[in-house]
């Protein structure tokens, strides 16, 4: 207790201060990459679930449900120890002996990415449905090419329908990057255990990780609602 | 029948759109049982007929967005060209279609604009994202083609701040700023209030007077017996009958037309 918490939190030479900014720019970093690669995952999800063949239709309903169903810090061993494993198998085969892990940040990254693109699935393939047919005859008629149709007007809408569930989506992947911290990522969480350690204050770091993850998730959910907003005058609400 | 004068006075020779045989069936249900159509340049059709007779179905095969069963259909000079899948006949060439479309106009029952734009961006869309034109151009070409159904006023509205009336009057203008060679209004009015009918009618009466070639399905009797150069009654996916509305709406030529006329007359 000899050292003043404003001052173990501050830009010091004996401040936190400056890590946990960083650390908390690497949680963002990790979590927009994610979120990202859950997009991305998440059209395709969305596409396959929407196909008419009923074998596409399969390989998208296993997606969501492996992936909603399994807890994310299992994806995130599995990923880690099952990508580890293959590296390892491999260079073994090329002659390099030892023991090889992936970088922390992309296996984080691909898993949350996963399991986040899974839920995505759901949010696009629900707003897709809730699309006037109308609007979407109405492009055909005035001849737009599926490709014209798909990014004028079917993205657009389905976008706008979906922007509040991938609003609590991105919330929920700020969070979970939390469990990155635990293949040795020193995002937020980990750089806060590890300032905790150092001081011995685990309250105070543990205090202001939470702070830092709530201004990090305040910040962003008004950033989305204001898009919300300005994009629902064109609905009419 | 004859061909009809089109306002320019030149008789054109062959129809801008042709359908011959036209089936359309779903599952055991069959729609269109064999139609047949010439549109010449310069007519302004109507297409009447009972609900259930297939008259909006057909009008959604000329422009593609059915698939028709069997039958032939040729849009401006062009057969289009299907090919089987099975049991099921298919669109073979989609670039085609879309060539095609482009200069077909379509005018919706429920107007159909896109929410998340606009009215001048939906007037815009078509010409500048699928025919590619300059954006500029279009865009006079465009507030010209609003000015006309009297909405220039509300160019930067979206549609769900506007009147049925008025949504409706902007979707008349997306398609015709699009310079098509024919018009098909699906039940223009059918989604409207009452009040609010007159407005469309009189913009469609406008074009028809322009001479551009129109086929509408609709339940408005007035319009069809003034504005219209012919009229085709359509029962149980067939022509019952047609002719100049001269000739029908004066009774005699066919008696189920007839009923057809007096129950709505009664409707008022």
């Amino acid at each position: 207790m000899s050292t003043p918490a404003f001052t173990l939190i501050g830009f010091g030479p004996e401040g936190w201060g400056k890590l946990l900014l960083l650390a908390a720019g690497l949680t963002l970093v990790a979590a927009v990459c994610s979120f990202a690669l859950g997009s991305l995952l998440g059209a395709a999800g969305a596409a396959l679930k929407l196909a008419s063949s009923r074998s596409l239709r399969g390989i998208g309903t296993f997606y969501t449900t492996v992936f909603r169903g399994i807890p994310e810090i299992l994806v995130v061993y599995l990923f880690y120890f099952g990508g580890s494993l293959a590296l390892t198998r491999l260079m073994h085969l090329a002659g390099f002996p030892g023991f090889f892990s992936l970088p922390s940040f992309i296996i984080g990254v691909v898993a949350i990415g996963l399991v986040s693109g899974a839920y995505q699935t759901e949010a696009y393939r629900s707003a897709y449905l809730r699309l006037e047919r109308g609007q979407i005859e109405a492009g055909k008629a005035c001849g737009m090419s599926s490709f014209v149709l798909l990014w004028r007007v079917i993205a657009p809408q389905t976008l706008r329908f979906a922007l509040p569930a991938l609003g609590n989506i991105w919330q929920s992947v700020l969070k979970e990057t939390a469990l990155l911290s635990i293949i040795g990522l020193v995002e937020l969480l980990r750089q806060s255990t590890i300032a905790s350690g150092a001081t011995r204050q685990p309250l105070l770091f543990y205090g202001v990780a939470a702070l830092l993850y709530l201004v990090m998730g305040q910040i962003t959910a008004l950033g989305i609602r204001t898009v919300e907003k300005r994009l629902a005058r064109c609905w009419g609400r | 029948m004859e061909p009809i004068q089109s306002a320019t006075g030149a008789l054109s020779a062959s129809p801008v759109i042709s359908a011959t045989g036209l089936t359309k069936r779903y599952g055991a249900l069959h729609v269109l049982r064999g139609v047949d159509l010439d549109a010449h340049e310069g007519e302004v059709i109507s297409i009447l007929g009972a609900s259930g007779s297939g008259k909006s179905t057909f009008l959604r095969c000329l422009n593609l967005l059915e698939v028709p069963s069997g039958g032939t259909l040729n849009v401006l000079g062009e057969d289009v060209r299907f090919r089987m899948k099975g049991a099921e006949r298919q669109i073979a060439d989609a670039r085609q279609v879309n060539r095609l479309r482009s200069q077909v106009g379509m005018v919706f029952q429920n107007f159909c604009l896109w929410s998340h734009r606009t009215v001048l961006q939906n007037v815009m869309e078509g010409p500048v994202h699928v025919q590619g034109r300059n954006r500029h151009e279009v865009r006079e070409e465009a507030e010209k083609a609003l000015d006309r159904v009297g909405l220039l006023n509300r160019a930067d509205y979206y549609p769900s701040q506007l009147s049925g009336g008025q949504q409706q009057r902007v979707a008349i203008a997306r398609a015709i700023v699009m310079r098509p060679r024919v018009l098909l209004f699906d039940e223009p009015t059918s989604a409207l209030d009452p009040e609010l009918v007159g407005e469309v009618l009189k913009v469609m009466q406008d074009l028809a007077a322009e001479g551009r070639t129109m086929l509408i399905v609709t339940h408005e009797m007035a319009f069809a017996r003034d504005v219209s150069s012919r009229v085709v009654f359509l029962e149980k996916g067939t022509v019952r009958v047609q002719g100049t509305p001269q000739d029908l709406f004066k009774g005699g030529m066919d008696e189920r037309f007839d009923r057809f006329v007096s129950h709505f007359s009664r409707q008022g």
